[in-house]
């Protein structure tokens, strides 16, 4: 079959045939787009974060009436109160162990400053930031961190601190991100770094698999694996105690932690919905916006594909149609069925192979749109490439029912006058 | 003659059900997507004070100078305590307060009760007529409580129905972390959003609400530490709150009222003389490079509105633009059938016109049709970004009067766009060929 009676065919109608490339040049640029977004989205959610979330969950508390912190009598008092709490936590019988933290991964609360191989060099000065989690030994088994190089903490290197306050950090332990943005040459255990332009040496002691940063926003983006580990309980008139349930214990240990706090000391806030919160919540809070971008782009692309292939099954019943009788023409001077059939097919191809020729430069363009306007990255050539295919598959799908409808067209129809 | 064309466009419509159907849903379809985008945009576009907003400023000053500028030369967006408290105490502004944000314990007064945590403000006493808040129950305090510290609040009425059942509890007393304060006023449902006052600690939006509101100077004095972001560009020198308010940490937000371009002018050239000064006496090594935004301004240069937002009714525009291009190659097949209809018609002299009414109320049709549909299909939108969006966002897309109209506006305009095209080709059918073929 030669193509030259198709494109003959196709110039008599040409608005037609420029609007149905053009919607699915449209519905191509959208949905490369929208489906990118849907995975940069998916592979955002997913990463871990280095814990091991199960059997985990937070307790978020204030104390009322409290020293305020700024004194070193208040400090001493704080930590008392701190480790009253503590031993508490661990008394508990679904507990597991508890460990004292300023904060955690996507709980989007952090304490960040920058490193530095040099002492008392200037913050922010193409130093690698970095997040702290101010903690203590129990911190590894209640994270469920993994050590690849160097020590935990033990309890001789746990200090405490006012939270405002700035004390040097003897010993810290780093990500193996951090170690590597540090240390290229490897061997960061035992170097030793300057923290926040202090001029205090801190000594790395060991090197932890992987620990994201608490803050999930384009702000914390480019340090998300720079975490720090300090061996210091915080001081201040409110604390967070990290805890890991006994397995499979999570929700009875999160029940009795109230009761067992208020029995230490009843003056203190203790909120319903943020007091004591599962890290299954913490996560699922974190990547809302997230999960509900890439559910609205999954409907958006779903509702696009079917218009246009709606559109397309539309269209070319119509022109089925309209060329009913010439069918009938073809089919009684020898063409077959299959011949009827490729040639809606052959033409849709056509139209399609337009449609995605300029949908390809739209959907590039668009991306470029984005990339300079939101925050995006460059869209790879396999999206595109998966989305012309996709696109020239569901045209051939959409064009089938009619086409094969046209094929149906009895050469007998030739003989009659409409 | 409108009748007519009606008629025949109904008439038509029917002869095709499918198709009209596939038509309808498409613009259906494309319309409710747009329009439950456009609600969630709308709702965090929207100016929170629109009466005010071009009178209410945010000024910058940079006291960090060049190595604590973002990249694009900004200076911090937040103050820290020396410079908040020498412009409230210059008081050029005709109201201005410094705030900063809180986060108390309230003891209920029955024993049997835990405490309670709130979240709120400190506040000068400008704060409330400048914002025109708006109370139920008393007023904000006075600028004499301001300079004695006085151990007054506001509250919310959440609050107020929490603590006090709802009564006017003017008078009354609140324990704020451990120490008494009475209650001056109580405030009337307020919570805008974007909470524009502190957007950089609320990030613009926040599904809970202020529930105290204490002076400035009281909180400071009773060292009720700040809850909201802290920013350094080195570390204090001294420990806790009192060396952060020594410290060049920016952790306070600042809002003045501004009438007039006389005034705005003149507080500019105050904030520059002010960074000049302390040019001069060498606090600064560097020139000024202060900020003056009104709060239009300022809430676009927070990004206050999330970019999410702008992609997703970028997306569903193009998904409604990719609707249209649909039902506009839709139309022009069904029109250009009807050839020697128009053929007819047109030789018992109808003028072109009359041809441009018949089919442009046919799409029309399919356009009310299809808002109607797009009506149904914005609720059920709307009812389920809540599912999908974060709280603190989902919560302010609404449906009410003025979206719907929209909707069905954007739908019959769209439409009717869209079969412009097809009609024009309708209404250049030759007569005379088509009563030939005939």
């Amino acid at each position: 079959m030669t193509l030259h009676p198709i494109l003959a065919a196709l110039r008599k109608h040409k608005a037609g045939v420029v609007l149905i490339s053009l919607q699915i040049a449209l519905t191509l640029a959208i949905v490369c787009n929208a489906v990118f977004i849907i995975g940069q989205r998916i592979e955002r959610v997913n990463r871990p974060t280095g814990l091991d979330e199960n059997d985990l969950f937070l307790v978020n508390q204030q104390w009322v009436g409290a020293p305020s912190g700024d004194d070193p009598a208040g400090v001493e008092k704080l930590d008392v109160m701190q480790r009253e709490d503590l031993a508490a936590l661990r008394n508990l019988p679904d507990v597991a162990s508890v460990a004292p933290s300023n904060s955690l991964p996507l709980l989007n609360s952090s304490w960040d400053g920058s490193l530095s191989l040099k002492p008392a060099d200037q913050l922010a000065k193409g130093n690698p930031r970095t997040a702290y989690y101010f903690t203590d030994e129990q911190a590894f088994a209640t994270l469920g961190l993994h050590l690849v190089a160097g020590r935990a903490f033990n309890a001789g290197d746990v200090q405490h601190q006012g939270a405002r306050d700035q004390r040097d950090r003897p010993v810290v332990i780093v990500t193996q991100a951090l170690a590597d943005k540090l240390f290229p040459q490897g061997n960061a255990v035992g170097k030793v770094i300057y923290s926040d332009g202090s001029s205090a040496p801190s000594t790395i002691i060991g090197v932890v698999a992987r620990l994201q940063t608490p803050s999930t926003g384009s702000f914390g983006s480019d340090f998300a694996w720079y975490s720090t580990l300090v061996p210091t309980r915080l001081d201040a008139n409110f604390s967070r105690y990290v805890v890991r349930a006994k397995p499979g214990r999570r929700d009875a240990a999160m029940h009795a932690v109230p009761a067992a706090l208020y029995a230490v000391n009843s003056m203190r806030v203790l909120d319903e919905d943020e007091g004591v919160k599962s890290f299954a919540v913490i996560r699922t809070m974190a990547y809302r916006a997230d999960v509900g971008m890439a559910i609205l782009m999954g409907v958006v692309c779903l509702i696009l594909l079917c218009v246009t292939a709606a559109g397309i099954v539309g269209l070319t019943s119509f022109w089925v149609g309209q060329r009913h009788r010439q069918i009938g023409v073809r089919r009684a001077l020898g063409a077959r069925k299959i011949d009827i059939l490729h040639y809606f097919q052959i033409e849709n191809l056509l139209i399609a192979g337009v449609g995605v020729v300029l949908g390809v430069l739209l959907a590039v363009g668009l991306n470029i749109w984005l990339m300079t306007h939101y925050e995006m990255t460059r869209i790879p050539l396999l999206y595109v490439a998966t989305g012309v295919l996709a696109m020239l598959a569901i045209g051939q799908a959409a064009v089938f029912v009619p086409a094969r409808r046209a094929s149906n067209v009895p050469p007998v129809v030739a003989t009659r006058s409409v | 003659m409108f009748a007519y064309y009606l008629e025949l466009a109904l008439r038509s419509l029917r002869r095709s059900p499918g198709l009209t159907a596939l038509m309808v849903l498409t613009i259906g379809f494309g319309v409710a997507a747009s329009m439950t985008t456009y609600s969630v945009f709308r709702a965090v576009s929207g100016d929170p004070i629109p009466w005010k907003s071009s009178q209410l400023f945010v000024p910058q000053i940079d006291m960090w100078g060049p190595n604590g500028r973002s990249s694009d030369g900004e200076p911090p967006n937040a103050m820290d305590y020396n410079d908040a408290i020498t412009l409230m105490r210059d008081h050029r502004a005709k109201l201005q307060s410094a705030m900063y944000q809180i986060s108390p314990s309230i003891v209920p007064a029955d024993a049997s009760k835990h405490p309670i945590n709130v979240s709120g403000h400190a506040v000068y006493s400008e704060f409330f007529p400048m914002l025109d808040v708006p109370f139920l129950y008393g007023s904000g305090w006075s600028a004499d409580d301001d300079t004695q510290r006085a151990a007054v609040v506001v509250i919310s009425s959440k609050l107020n129905q929490k603590l006090f059942g709802g009564s006017n509890s003017v008078g009354k007393t609140v324990n704020v972390e451990g120490k008494d304060y009475r209650v001056v006023g109580v405030l009337n449902d307020w919570n805008p959003q974007p909470r524009f006052f502190d957007v950089v600690n609320s990030g613009g939006f926040s599904t809970g609400v202020e529930d105290v509101f204490l002076p400035f100077q009281r909180a400071i004095a009773v060292g009720l530490p700040n809850d909201g972001n802290t920013n350094c560009n080195a570390v204090p020198a001294e420990s806790g709150f009192v060396g952060l308010q020594h410290s060049a940490c920016v952790w306070i937000a600042y809002m003045a009222e501004l009438d007039d371009a006389a005034a705005v002018t003149a507080y500019k050239q105050y904030l520059d003389g002010y960074a000049r000064d302390l040019q001069q006496s060498g606090h600064f090594g560097w020139a000024p490079n202060n900020r003056l935004r009104d709060l239009p301004a300022w809430l676009d240069n927070q990004h206050v509105v999330p970019s999410d937002t702008k992609v997703s009714l970028l997306v569903a525009l193009g998904l409604l633009l990719a609707c249209l291009v649909n039902t506009a190659g839709l139309l022009l097949a069904k029109f250009l059938r009807r050839s020697s209809e128009i053929g007819v018609r047109r030789a018992l002299g109808a003028p072109r016109l009359a041809i441009y009414a018949q089919f442009l109320t046919e799409a029309g049709i399919i356009g009310l049709a299809g808002g109607v549909l797009g009506l149904l299909l914005t609720g059920v939108g709307v009812a389920s970004v809540g599912w999908v969006l974060p709280k603190d966002i989902a919560a302010l897309a609404r449906v009410n009067f003025s979206l719907l109209m929209l909707t069905l506006l954007v739908a019959v305009i769209a439409t009717t766009l869209a079969g412009l095209y097809p009609t024009f080709r309708a209404s250049r059918v030759q007569p005379a060929w088509q009563l030939k073929s005939n």
